[in-house]
């Protein structure tokens, strides 16, 4: 068995969340009938021209900073020609030697262990349509024709399908926290081409790049790497298949890759600087002044959630890894719960909930100030666990005032001394052994006493009332 | 009253003004004359003789409401690559038949705020690509002066119906010389705007750096006008300049004294018809002894501007072309994939020029020829523009020919593309150098044929262009000459 090294580059597609598409006014958004986001500069009409949108600029200016790279103060847009029925120009305008953000990297963690991964560029393009294939014809939707798009492009610095994940996972996690984009996988927020070659330990060039097109699943990312990596590993010791430099496409129904076009085939694409637009020229003061309004990235936050609320680590990770469900947490604390409470809360019923339905943590009935309220109810002894329970379904049904729920429902806890004091005589009544074994200084006794109150109260008694009663009649 | 095509926009804004016409009498007057005229030239390859009226209608209303702006009520055809919301645009071209315009073009959008009445689309070259208008997919046109012969290109419609009589005024484009060179050849004024002056929103292109729109008409003074409406910024077009647009009005002077008139020395040589040079000649003696002073210039660059204009030029059309692919509008021929839908489409709907200019730029652009054609032709642009930085130093505007020869034969250089290309060798320069440049009448050939005078200016030199255009203009009978069967309709 030889030890292949093998390289991997990625050049990731995200779509920014701009309001309106990147040359024209239409409304930049998924999921709207075909073709009713569209105007005759997306569609490309003749004599139509593009305008860029600033806020597409902005956009990409902050998530080159977020990624620590340069920003070229001078960058340019090119024409890139292709013919395909959901481009609108059969060009698509995009940047070839001078993109908006050149270099930068980010942290990743696999086993254990750190390692860094080196971009190259981001360049800000436009996205094409979207064709659909019916069995007498074909269809194309252009609707997210001109929905401005960065192409983050690494170096060729990755080894492992697991170290692709986590700086997927990273990127997306970064540009989420930028608010740059939604990054929603299912709607094709992000799309990954990958290369891959594989080489002999002591080769000095990498071996034969293969590129596999259009991947929009981190699970199937990982198992189409995993599948090709094992294809130019068997051709390579076997010589059963001469690798050649070629474009291939990911059969997930099959679980491997397929050739689309060799290097023969490769397009050229013409680029030329776009005669439509001017060179985009930024001062460093519009830069500084997006650098100045940049959020907090996870590991910033991460450590002070730890050292400001003093949560475990891996409560810490487990909330910022989603930055609304850290917004969440946050404002569920403002609001005056116990840090480590709302964190139990949220790890627990709330991701759960999250994780089996469709939406995310901000689509939820439940709102932080419910939470919080809940929180503290069962702090002062307003209600139990299990009515909480009850409680935090209902908010999740239907939404409300978690007090007012407790009240509707009768789950408000018996406060009053009065009524609880009959459950205690009660208990030490019919409990001789247990009182016996208190007065004896065994501590265990006094919780089968209030657990008893309890059961004759239904659950309803504040616990911390039935235990300053109990001590009180039975110390004296 | 009778032959009111005949007369220029500031002679009928006058009419209009005191009461003694309608713009509806005016515009169905224009009607009259292309029904009984055009099918000679074949200037308009669509009528729009209702909208029009109706719009002539608007425009007297607005006069009765007590407006009186100089445009109102006057009719102009636009070009047919400018979109005019609701009507076709088909670029002279098979491929774009069946399609609507969705939207109008800011430059006819500002015409008609101004109150002008858009009468029809003009014939020109296939996507502007000639400088005969033989190249028309629709029809053929023909010079008013002589119908044996071409109107010249790509604006010929443009030129030809000014002309003719048939339009008071139109609206062309020039990419290569396209507005002044018909201009020259059928006796009118052709105004090139310096680059990003006139927004190009909605103008189909077909070079993107170099296309400008532009006036045609029978005089200077009306040049002003139309060139006053549709210039300045629009925030649509990314490369439309964001300067205050002069009052051209003001330009219209007729003292050249002490204005210094260069002299392209480069641009009387080989290739210069003779007829052309004595009429040139005349022309600047003329402005000598009204008081003008000549220097020479050189433009030493100039010899290889065709060269890079046909580098640059095919290399931008190639990109703005491909989006004419039968999927989303136009004539389609349909296949069984979509690379047979295209492939169809397009080897049925371009004409050969447009598809052998396709494949030029096609070439030029492609990996392992792009520094050897597209990067050396920019270099050249700059030499050209800095040959012209310099020569501006030392006069106000330049005047020379505007062609090399005037109107060929129909059919004389169908042959011979290179040849035709040749023909823009003193247009071609304003173009790649960003400048303005205007045609005018200047003298006949031997054979009757007219002669235009070229004039360039620096950028933003239109009111210099204007004001010595129009004091050539004052000086002259040239532009008042009018091919014998123009009238002959009303």
């Amino acid at each position: 068995m030889t030890d292949f090294v093998v390289t991997i580059g990625l050049e990731t597609h995200v779509q920014l969340n701009t309001k309106t598409k990147i040359w024209c006014g239409c409304a930049n958004g998924y999921g709207a009938e075909p073709n009713t986001q569209i105007c005759p500069v997306c569609v490309g009409y003749p004599g139509t021209l593009p305008v860029l949108n600033r806020e597409a600029i902005q956009k990409s200016i902050q998530a080159g900073l977020l990624l620590g790279c340069k920003i070229n103060l001078r960058n340019k847009h090119d024409r890139k020609s292709y013919y395909y029925p959901d481009m609108p120009k059969n060009y698509q305008i995009t940047q070839f030697d001078e993109p908006i953000c050149i270099g930068g990297g980010l942290d990743i963690e696999v086993d254990g262990e750190k390692r860094f991964v080196e971009l190259t560029r981001i360049h800000l393009e436009e996205d094409v349509g979207k064709s659909t294939h019916f069995d007498a014809c074909s269809g194309v939707d252009y609707n997210r024709a001109g929905t401005p798009l960065m192409e983050i492009v690494t170096e060729p610095c990755m080894h492992t399908p697991d170290e692709v994940v986590a700086y997927l996972s990273s990127l997306k996690q970064i540009l989420q926290y930028g608010g740059v984009s939604e990054c929603n996988l299912e709607e094709g927020n992000i799309r990954c081409d990958l290369n891959v070659s594989l080489a002999l330990p002591d080769a000095k060039e990498l071996g034969c790049k293969v590129e596999i097109k259009n991947m929009n699943t981190f699970r199937g990312i990982h198992r189409a790497l995993i599948a090709e990596i094992a294809r130019q590993k068997k051709a390579l010791e076997t010589g059963c298949e001469v690798l050649v430099q070629e474009t291939r496409r990911w059969d997930d129904d099959l679980g491997r890759t397929e050739s689309m076009r060799s290097k023969e085939d490769a397009h050229d694409y013409r680029y030329f600087p776009d005669p439509d637009l001017m060179p985009i020229v930024l001062t460093e003061e519009e830069v500084d002044a997006i650098r100045a309004t940049l959020p907090e990235l996870p590991e910033a936050r991460k450590a002070r959630l730890q050292s400001e609320l003093d949560l475990p680590e891996y409560d810490a990770e487990v909330l910022v890894a989603d930055k609304a469900v850290a917004d969440f947490f946050e404002a569920t604390v403002a609001e005056g719960a116990d840090a480590k409470q709302a964190s139990n809360w949220i790890m627990t019923e709330v991701l759960r909930v999250v994780s089996e339905g469709d939406g995310e943590i901000t689509s939820l009935k439940l709102t932080p100030t419910h939470l919080a309220t809940l929180i503290k109810m069962i702090k002062d002894g307003a209600i139990n666990r299990s009515g909480a329970k009850e409680i935090f379904a209902e908010l999740l049904e239907n939404g409300g005032e978690p007090s007012a729920i407790a009240k509707a429902k009768g789950l408000e806890a018996v406060q009053d001394t009065g009524e609880i004091e009959g459950f205690v005589d009660q208990a030490i009544a019919e409990n001789p052994q247990s009182v016996e074994s208190y007065k004896a200084g065994k501590e265990n006794a006094m919780q089968h006493l209030v657990g008893q109150v309890m059961r004759f109260s239904r659950g309803k008694a504040n616990p911390q009332i039935a235990i300053e009663l109990l001590k009180s009649k039975l110390d004296a | 009253m009778s032959a009111l095509h005949t007369k220029t926009i500031s002679e009928l804004s006058s009419l209009l003004a005191a009461g003694e016409a309608s713009s509806v009498e005016l515009t169905a007057d224009v009607i009259a004359a292309i029904d009984a005229g055009d099918a000679r030239i074949g200037s308009y390859v669509e009528m729009n003789k209702k909208q029009a009226l109706i719009s002539a209608t608007a425009a007297d209303a607005r006069r009765a409401a007590g407006e009186n702006l100089p445009l109102l009520g006057i009719p102009i055809g636009a070009k047919d690559l400018l979109n005019v919301k609701g009507q076709g645009n088909r670029c002279a071209s098979k491929l774009l038949d069946g399609y609507t315009s969705p939207y109008t073009a800011t430059s006819v959008a500002r015409l008609e705020e101004q109150g002008a009445v858009i009468l029809g689309r003009m014939n020109m070259d296939e996507f502007a690509m000639g400088g005969s208008n033989e190249n028309s997919a629709i029809q053929p046109c023909r010079n008013p002066w002589d119908t044996t012969r071409v109107p010249g290109g790509s604006s010929g419609g443009s030129a030809a119906a000014v002309a003719a009589d048939l339009a008071v005024a139109t609206l062309g484009s020039d990419t290569g010389g396209s507005i002044r060179q018909p201009a020259a050849f059928c006796g009118c004024v052709g105004l090139k705007p310096t680059y990003g002056m006139v927004s190009r929103f909605g103008l189909t292109a077909f070079a993107s750096s170099l296309d400008q729109i532009g006036p045609l008409t029978k005089t200077v003074a009306d040049t002003a006008t139309v060139l006053q409406a549709i210039s300045g910024h629009d925030p649509k077009d990314s490369t439309s300049l964001k300067v205050d647009v002069p009052d051209y009005s003001q330009a219209l002077k007729t003292d050249v004294k002490g204005m210094r008139i260069g002299v392209p020395t480069d641009y009387f040589s080989e290739g210069l018809d003779a007829d052309v040079e004595t009429a040139v000649r005349a022309a600047l003696a003329t402005y000598e002894s009204m008081g003008a002073e000549l220097v020479d210039v050189s433009l030493p660059h100039s010899k290889y501007a065709i060269a890079a204009y046909y580098v640059i030029a095919t290399a931008e059309a190639s990109a703005n072309l491909a989006r004419f692919d039968g999927v989303r509008y136009g004539a389609r021929v349909d296949g069984d994939n979509p690379v047979g839908l295209v492939k169809g489409t397009r080897a049925a709907g371009f004409g050969p020029e447009v598809k052998r200019r396709i494949i030029l730029g096609t070439y030029v652009l492609s990996s392992g020829y792009y520094d050897a054609y597209y990067i050396k032709a920019q270099k050249v642009r700059g030499l050209i523009r800095k040959d012209f930085d310099e020569a501006f130093e030392k006069c106000d505007v330049i005047a020379g020919p505007c062609t090399p020869t005037p109107a060929f034969p129909i059919g004389e250089k169908s042959d011979d593309p290179l040849q035709m290309y040749l023909g823009d060798m003193y247009t071609v320069p304003a173009n790649l150098a960003g400048i303005c440049g205007m045609s005018l009448p200047c003298g006949f050939s031997s054979g009757g044929m007219p002669i235009g005078l070229q004039l360039m200016g620096p950028s933003f030199g239109e009111s210099a262009l204007l004001h010595a255009g129009h004091a050539f203009e004052q000086a002259t009978e040239f532009h008042r000459a009018r091919p014998a069967t123009s009238t002959e309709a009303s």
